[in-house]
């Protein structure tokens, strides 16, 4: 039988396989160990920390779609204090790898603020830096809306961590191109992409939208092919790796998204209705490599170009 | 929490909106009453999560209000279908907190989790009054199978087409040592400010994943922020926040 090599590297960090849960859809890690081992994952993105805690928005918080979901969460999370004194040493008793720090901010100075922080922290990996966040310093507009913006952020960070950045991109932009190259000029390490698309739901029976905030992140199985549209786009346009997310589901979306550009990839709204999504692509993979005639995952990123 | 493939058994109309479903398979995953399970159905994205009206080790049987595409789909589903379950979610009633002479309240489809509580608090010797409270007399189910089990039952209904008029709190004037009660939330915040005990109370919220992963359904409580789907449903009457 032939060895299927799903071993990827992200800016020297080695995964075994580029299967990675998105943040927000896996906690800490740690709750996902009562269903498997982590272990058998690449890596674990976790959720999105802000300097101070965060209760997040008024429910409803979750709308359903075909093929997808809406969620507006509103990033909460315990703070990176609590995090690093209460929820990364819960994640390592059961997580012998390196994980991904997903940070999000209102301002400059708190993107800054939490990822010095998390930057002392052994067992992460890489700081995933949201810049989908509204800056609060600036009339309220998503950091990654701009590429200026998206620029000074990752220098930001950049000048406090010595740990690879990645940066998580918003598709809703006009020219997510343009972004991307803003990113990698401030020296960022990588991309992480895509963030959930700005989506909406009205209950026919009120007449109003189903969610408390009225509009929310849409992600899920139905925006894969935007997410590989984004990816193939930023692959041509830059040389640092991207992991690609949005809609995985299944290991030929692992191995579609690969081909689009993605060294590695995020799984998100499916870990929601299937706990045990990531260990079972994860498990797929070979068979499908198999079925494709790849031996090396390596081999196939950005074979689409 | 387990996975688990469950065969319907039987799925029938109990009232015109209202239906029950029983499953065969393993719910050994099941150790609570006040738990609920997960349903994946064809078609939609997110699971269903309903509550366990009774439960044995193989057997599970759930009470199901038909309120929107979801389950109206469910009250199609024939005898013999496979369906994708995760079982033994949230963390369920209490029984060892509840005295001697506990009360159940339930209200409309917020009346099923009640039932198997009422069925664990009777084994435990306990002498259990059921308010089951409902709209009209032609929307009321399982009246009878508590009184089988040996509960003092009484029920309300608001227009006082059977029973009691009024609201479940019209009916709790005697004495109990405990109160349990799920049902809609302004009932019960009713029922909060009418109880003459501590008690537990079960709470809905539209949900992501069920589990506790997606922090779709949190609440402020007293205790710190919970995640209804996995911190509850059930919350102590001290720590809620209205």
């Amino acid at each position: 039988m032939v060895n299927f090599d799903t071993a990827v590297t992200l800016s020297g960090l080695k995964l075994d396989n580029p299967v990675i849960p998105a943040s927000g859809t896996f906690g800490f890690g740690y709750e996902f160990a009562d269903f498997y081992d982590i272990n058998v994952l690449g890596s674990i993105s976790l959720k999105g920390t802000t300097k101070d805690a965060r209760f997040g928005n008024p429910t409803p918080r979750i709308a359903e779609c075909t093929e997808a979901l809406i969620n507006s969460v509103g990033l909460q999370n315990p703070g990176v204090h609590k995090v690093i004194s209460d929820e990364l040493p819960k994640l390592k008793k059961c997580f012998n790898k390196k994980a991904i720090a997903n940070i999000s901010g209102f301002g400059i100075d708190e993107y800054a603020y939490t990822s010095e922080l998390l930057d002392k922290e052994e067992q992460i990996g890489i700081l995933e830096i949201n810049i989908s966040c509204p800056n609060v310093h600036n009339g309220g507009m998503s950091f990654g809306t701009d590429p200026k913006n998206a620029y000074e952020v990752t220098k930001a960070v950049k000048a406090v961590t010595k740990k690879p950045v990645y940066i998580k991109l918003t598709p809703n932009v006009t020219d997510i191109v343009s972004v991307a190259k803003a990113c990698e000029e401030a020296g960022a390490d990588g991309i992480s992409m895509i963030n959930t698309l700005l989506g909406m739901r009205i209950d026919l029976k009120t007449g109003k939208p189903v969610i408390a905030n009225k509009m929310g992140g849409f992600s899920g199985r139905a925006i894969k092919p935007v997410a590989v549209r984004m990816v193939y786009q930023v692959y041509e346009a830059v040389k640092i790796p991207i992991i690609g997310m949005g809609g995985i589901a299944r290991a030929e979306d692992v191995i579609e998204m690969m081909m689009a550009g993605a060294t590695a990839v995020q799984v998100g709204a499916e870990n929601l209705i299937n706990p045990y999504a990531c260990r079972d692509i994860i498990n797929d993979l070979p068979r499908v490599m198999e079925k494709y005639k790849i031996n090396k995952l390596t081999d196939i990123i950005g074979r689409a170009h | 929490m387990k996975n688990v493939i469950l065969k319907i058994e039987e799925n029938k109309a109990l009232t015109d909106t209202v239906w029950q479903m029983t499953l065969s398979g393993d719910c050994s995953g099941i150790t609570k009453p006040g738990q609920f399970i997960n349903i994946k159905l064809d078609g939609f994205y997110l699971r269903r999560p309903i509550s366990v009206y009774d439960c044995g080790e193989d057997f599970v049987t759930i009470i199901y209000k038909v309120v929107g595409e979801g389950t109206e789909y469910m009250a199609t589903l024939a005898e013999g279908k496979e369906l994708d379950v995760l079982i033994g979610l949230g963390n369920g009633f209490d029984t060892s907190l509840s005295g001697d002479k506990p009360v159940v309240i339930g209200g409309g489809v917020g009346v099923p989790p009640m039932f198997k509580l009422a069925k664990e608090l009777i084994a435990e010797g306990k002498s259990v009054t059921a308010i089951l409270g409902f709209n009209t007399a032609g929307e009321i189910f399982a009246e009878n199978e508590f009184k089988k089990i040996g509960c003092e039952v009484i029920v309300t209904t608001v227009d006082g087409s059977y029973g009691t008029k009024g609201f479940v709190t019209n009916a709790m004037d005697f004495d109990y040592t405990y109160t349990f009660c799920c049902g809609p939330e302004p009932m019960l915040k009713a029922v909060y400010n009418t109880g003459k005990t501590s008690g537990q109370f079960s709470f809905e919220e539209r949900m992501g994943c069920g589990f506790g992963a997606c922090m779709g359904c949190t609440c402020k409580t007293k205790y710190g922020n919970k995640r209804i789907c996995k911190d509850g449903p059930v919350l102590v009457k001290e720590e809620i926040i209205w």
